[in-house]
């Protein structure tokens, strides 16, 4: 079902979580075929300064360049963008990142539900979004926004998340195209690429 | 949300408040700029975007409204302690061998880092010669940082940033709690030359020592990013500093060449050349 909705090929895969979602991220990044032609854009809560720990950790475990987004980069394929903690990250028309320090949405800074409106606004049908395990519902509003302008949007199943509230409020108010335990996020999304190049 | 005013709307309300008010907003950043304008539409409940035009086109004190809203006025005391610790440190013992210290403090919204420098340059002893030049584009912030009332709420926040800034005194001796409010002693604001300015359209109006502008460059494009640095360039003593927000970088502006940034890395850069 989900499959046969892509029409366009994914270029952007935006991925937001919070508590409970660093485990996931962990072992999600290294599974995915390191040939995607995608950019993807890693959105968690977390404490002031840690986003270079986050760094750190994809770079040791995955073949992906990682780094964290600077304002006015150019999302490139085939690279991973860690939001920076304590400002809201969003996305240029010309596909650079704008940083933004306004006012928290939803408790949080980043916010998931600004990046993925803003990745909607700019992508499109070219966007999958990705929500995790978190304690609130950051990312919900995204998801619609992504879902409304033709993106794909995959949950991590609620049931095998550490904190459930954040995929459930998501499968709940949104129509979510496929809905995943946490070890089959990775194969699904390296399948969607296998789809789109057939 | 979902964006209600779209792109070509957002080029007509930047067209008319330029024409009706002088201001020039078209070196925004766009995704930012759009967000902030479609929050205000939906937080003032408007209906169509005639009618949230005409309002701003007609009306001056939704005109101020506007700005401010759709300019970022967030900010907090010792923001990013360890930068304000380099000030202390590194910076400050700098401008302690000038006679008389001048220091600018662009896009200063509500002023809650000018007060924090008042405070390190009053522990540093050096309050007495300085003057701090607070400026902004939106008139009412300014009015707010005249007064120096924050809200309480905030300020153990601003207790635990200044004791990681290297802060040794108590620090509830810098203001007075009454209700939900916190007053900043006046001998802070005393020191301060407050106006506005905007960085789009107003030249350089004095030399300084050191200027700091955080989180500001943000919202431009690099376009804007370059002027405004060539402007903070003009305005700056050889050997003076610039200090911009924690993720700012002047490495991709002209004026790059001309600067050395110190080597604890903080986004604080000293003119060379």
């Amino acid at each position: 079902m989900a499959e046969n909705s892509i029409t366009q090929a994914i270029q952007l895969i935006a991925i937001g979580g919070s508590a409970g979602s660093l485990d996931v991220i962990l072992k999600l990044v290294p599974a995915l075929n390191p040939r995607l032609p995608a950019a993807i854009i890693i959105i968690t809560h977390r404490k002031a300064s840690s986003e270079e720990i986050l760094v750190d950790l994809l770079n040791a475990k995955s073949t992906w360049p990682v780094r964290e987004a600077e304002e006015k980069d150019t999302i490139a394929p085939h690279t991973i963008y860690i939001a920076p903690t304590d400002y809201h990250l969003l996305i240029e028309q010309d596909h650079s990142f704008s940083l933004d320090v306004s006012e928290k949405v939803n408790y949080s800074r980043p916010s998931i539900d600004i990046t993925f409106e803003s990745a909607a606004e700019v992508y499109g049908p070219a966007v999958l979004g990705i929500l995790l395990s978190g304690a609130n519902a950051d990312g919900v509003e995204g998801l619609r926004h992504i879902k409304t302008r033709g993106g794909l949007c995959l949950v991590q199943d609620p049931d095998t998340a550490d904190v459930d509230y954040m995929p459930r409020q998501a499968v709940q108010q949104v129509k979510i195209d496929k809905v995943l335990p946490a070890d089959q996020l990775a194969g699904y999304i390296n399948s969607l690429f296998d789809t789109q190049q057939k | 949300m979902e964006f209600e005013v779209q792109d070509h709307e957002i080029d007509i309300l930047l067209q008319d408040l330029m024409e009706s008010y002088g201001y020039d907003f078209t070196d925004y950043s766009r995704a930012s700029l759009k967000r902030r304008i479609n929050r205000l539409y939906s937080l003032d409940k408007f209906s169509s975007f005639v009618l949230f035009r005409q309002r701003i086109k007609t009306d001056s004190t939704y005109f101020r409204r506007f700005v401010e809203e759709i300019t970022v006025n967030v900010t907090e005391m010792f923001r990013d302690p360890l930068f304000y610790k380099t000030i202390r440190e590194e910076v400050l013992p700098v401008l302690a061998t000038h006679p008389f210290i001048r220091i600018w403090h662009a896009g200063c919204s509500t002023g809650e880092e000018v007060y924090s420098m008042a405070i390190l340059l009053h522990e540093a002893g050096l309050l007495k010669k300085s003057l701090l030049y607070a400026t902004d584009i939106n008139p009412d912030v300014l009015d707010r940082l005249r007064k120096g009332i924050f809200p309480l709420r905030f300020i153990k926040q601003y207790s635990e940033n200044y004791i990681q800034s290297g802060g040794k005194q108590d620090f509830s001796s810098y203001y007075t709690a009454k209700y939900d409010w916190a007053k900043f002693d006046e001998k802070l604001a005393a020191k301060m030359v407050v106006a506005t300015h905007n960085l789009v359209s107003d030249r350089s109006f004095n030399e300084f020592q050191l200027i700091l502008c955080r989180n500001v460059l943000i919202y431009f494009d690099r376009n804007l990013q370059d002027k405004a640095l060539q402007l903070f360039d003009e305005s700056l003593d050889t050997l003076g500093f610039l200090a911009l927000g924690a993720k700012e970088n002047i490495k991709y502006s002209p004026i790059y060449r001309k600067y050395k940034q110190l080597d604890n890395k903080e986004r604080i850069w000293r003119k060379i050349a």
